[in-house]
């Protein structure tokens, strides 16, 4: 599976970041080496084999639903931005 | 001129504390004078947090003079990496990202350390978001390895392990998610540890890749070790997947010794081409639990030279989801655009650094349509196939013993220009962050040029307890804790 430069612009816009073209062109160099690496994990059969998501097991964790105190509005609003209002502003969506 | 009481341990000057024979406000100021004197060396701080450390320490004093709710910890000055959230006092994880950010809550870890009476003087510089192994991807400095300058400390917790290593601070907190507590503790000559999955809260912990990270401590001796395992550890309301058991007197358990105990020995992990002085120094500190009682025996891991490999899909993966919340939308920088997605973009090109650009993209490309089966789900299979060779190793023996570490430091911009060469660093590690078990790195030995080697102890699932003791017992018959670095170049 030999990653182009067409891949890495791809992959690059579904994670939301803006690249140059020289750096297209070092990652898709650099991530092909590391995926080239990767594909060891070939040589394993592992047809009978299930996935493996947590490494210990884990089970669902209840508790009563009483209301805590939390973070006032201010506090979570205090590392934002741009704010107004109350709101997190954002430049035009649609 | 340094104190001389700085380079006590934490045991040592708890004692010292307890016996009025100094203040907590003298030991703090002590270690700040230090710690400011030699940070240009060394520069292990990204945040040095004087004020608020002589306030906790003045605090500590007025709970040492009632002599209530005095711990081993009380008064005693520590570091903290700087991706767990410190309240009012900013946490960057290293990162241009997140360089204005002030969180407005503590970690539970945090937490832990202020009720049981420390004292913190700063947040410690590191690999952005904790991604490398070398402390080189920080935005803001690099920390220099305390027994050669010119050699880098490890990484992701280098300024974790650089100050505790230098006296900067008598134990610091760090985090580990394919080695980054156990190789910079290996490279800069102390001790340190990642618990089991699940046994310390990773409330306030920024995450890097969730099903793998730890946070954990680094420690002058195993004892310290000990003592800030047991204050950090334990279920977490805030952290559902925090274990509900509970946490043994390290203390006592670590004195037990080790005859009897079985030591397993896998051969994967000391393959040919290994760095000799390694592989001799981590041989003779097996022969050295021998003698003292311990019953040596091979184990076989045959899927853990895998491990790297798979990490290298799984943690990408999951840090290309959770660092999707960098967005410059409720926290961290903003780089104007004329719409969100153009916002986004931008931002996130600025506020990244290369190495974690390069793995939100490898991770996002693995989980991508298409190449999921592939990649992502290839790896959690034989993230399978890893555990249950672990699994059964451990139904023959107690511990697994490894070199930490497949060399010592290595010098400044030797690996960053290949990444796939620096992601070898992590080859012993990272198959105890896949199977979530506990792994502990003590010194044993130095090589020709002077630099700290570590031993890696491996446990079962919550057994943090024989990892100690079996570190203890061999700390007690050997001197190399006990050395001290020079802070020198060569």
């Amino acid at each position: 599976m030999a990653l182009s430069e067409k891949d890495v612009q791809y992959v690059a816009k579904l994670a939301r970041l803006e690249v140059t073209d020289p750096e297209v062109a070092k990652y898709t160099q650099q991530l092909a080496n590391i995926l080239e690496y990767v594909e060891q994990l070939n040589k394993l059969d592992t047809t009978q084999v299930e996935p493996l998501t947590h490494p210990l097991d884990v089970k669902n964790v209840f508790r009563p639903d009483e209301p805590k105190p939390s973070l006032t509005q201010a506090e979570v609003l205090s590392n934002g931005p741009e704010v107004q209002s109350g709101h997190f502003k954002v430049p035009k969506i649609m | 001129m340094k104190n001389e009481v700085l380079s006590k341990t934490i045991h040592e000057v708890s004692a010292d504390l307890k016996a009025k024979k100094v203040s907590s406000v003298e030991l703090t100021k002590a270690a700040l004078d230090h710690l400011e004197e030699i940070e240009p060396k060394v520069q292990s701080f990204i945040t040095i947090t004087r004020d608020e450390a002589l306030k906790r320490a003045a605090e500590a004093d007025q709970r040492l003079a009632s002599g209530k709710d005095v711990t081993p910890l009380t008064g005693v000055p520590l570091a903290i990496k700087d991706l767990l959230c410190t309240k009012g006092i900013r946490t960057t994880c290293a990162s241009r990202m997140l360089e204005t950010f002030v969180p407005p809550y503590n970690a539970t870890v945090v937490e832990k350390l202020y009720e049981a009476g420390a004292v913190s003087v700063g947040k410690t510089n590191m690999d952005e978001f904790a991604m490398g192994s070398s402390t080189e991807s920080s935005f803001y400095k690099k920390t220099r390895n305390p027994w050669n300058l010119n050699c880098v400390p490890g990484g992701s917790s280098g300024g974790s392990a650089a100050c505790v290593s230098s006296d900067q601070a008598f134990g610091s907190l760090g985090s580990d998610t394919g080695g980054s507590i156990r190789q910079p503790a290996a490279l800069c000559g102390i001790v340190g540890l990642k618990p089991t999955y699940g046994r310390v809260s990773r409330y306030g912990l920024i995450a890097f890749a969730s099903s793998l990270d730890q946070v954990g401590p680094f420690a002058k001796d195993v004892e310290d070790c000990g003592l800030l395992l047991g204050a950090i550890a334990g279920q977490d309301p805030k952290d559902s997947t925090s274990a509900d058991l509970p946490v043994p007197d390290y203390a006592a358990e670590m004195k037990k010794g080790v005859k009897g105990l079985r030591v397993g020995i896998p051969k994967e992990f000391f393959p040919a081409g290994l760095n000799q002085e390694v592989a001799d120094a981590v041989k003779k500190a097996i022969v050295e639990l021998e003698k003292q009682g311990a019953k040596v025996e091979e184990v076989s891991l045959p899927a853990s030279p895998y491990g790297l490999a798979a990490y290298y899909v799984l943690a990408p993966s999951e840090a290309s989801s959770n660092l999707a919340r960098y967005d410059g939308v409720r926290y961290g920088l903003r780089v104007p655009g004329e719409n969100i997605v153009e916002m986004y973009s931008k931002t996130r090109a600025a506020g990244f650094g290369p190495e974690v650009k390069r793995r939100i993209m490898l991770g996002t490309y693995a989980l991508s349509s298409g190449y999921y089966d592939a990649y992502y789900l290839k790896a959690l299979k034989v993230r399978r196939l890893i555990k249950q060779d672990y699994d059964k190793a451990f139904g023959k023996v107690d511990v697994i013993a490894t070199p930490t570490a497949p060399n010592p430091a290595f010098r400044f911009g030797e690996k960053t220009g290949d990444p796939l060469s620096m992601y070898l660093e992590d080859v012993f590690t990272v198959s105890i962050n896949i199977t979530g078990l506990p792994g502990l790195s003590v010194p044993c030995g130095m090589s020709e040029s002077g630099l700290p080697i570590g031993l890696q102890l491996i446990g079962k699932a919550f057994d943090e307890a024989t990892l100690l003791r079996t570190a203890y017992a061999y700390e007690q018959a050997t001197e190399w804790h006990k050395q001290k670095p020079a802070l020198k170049e060569s």
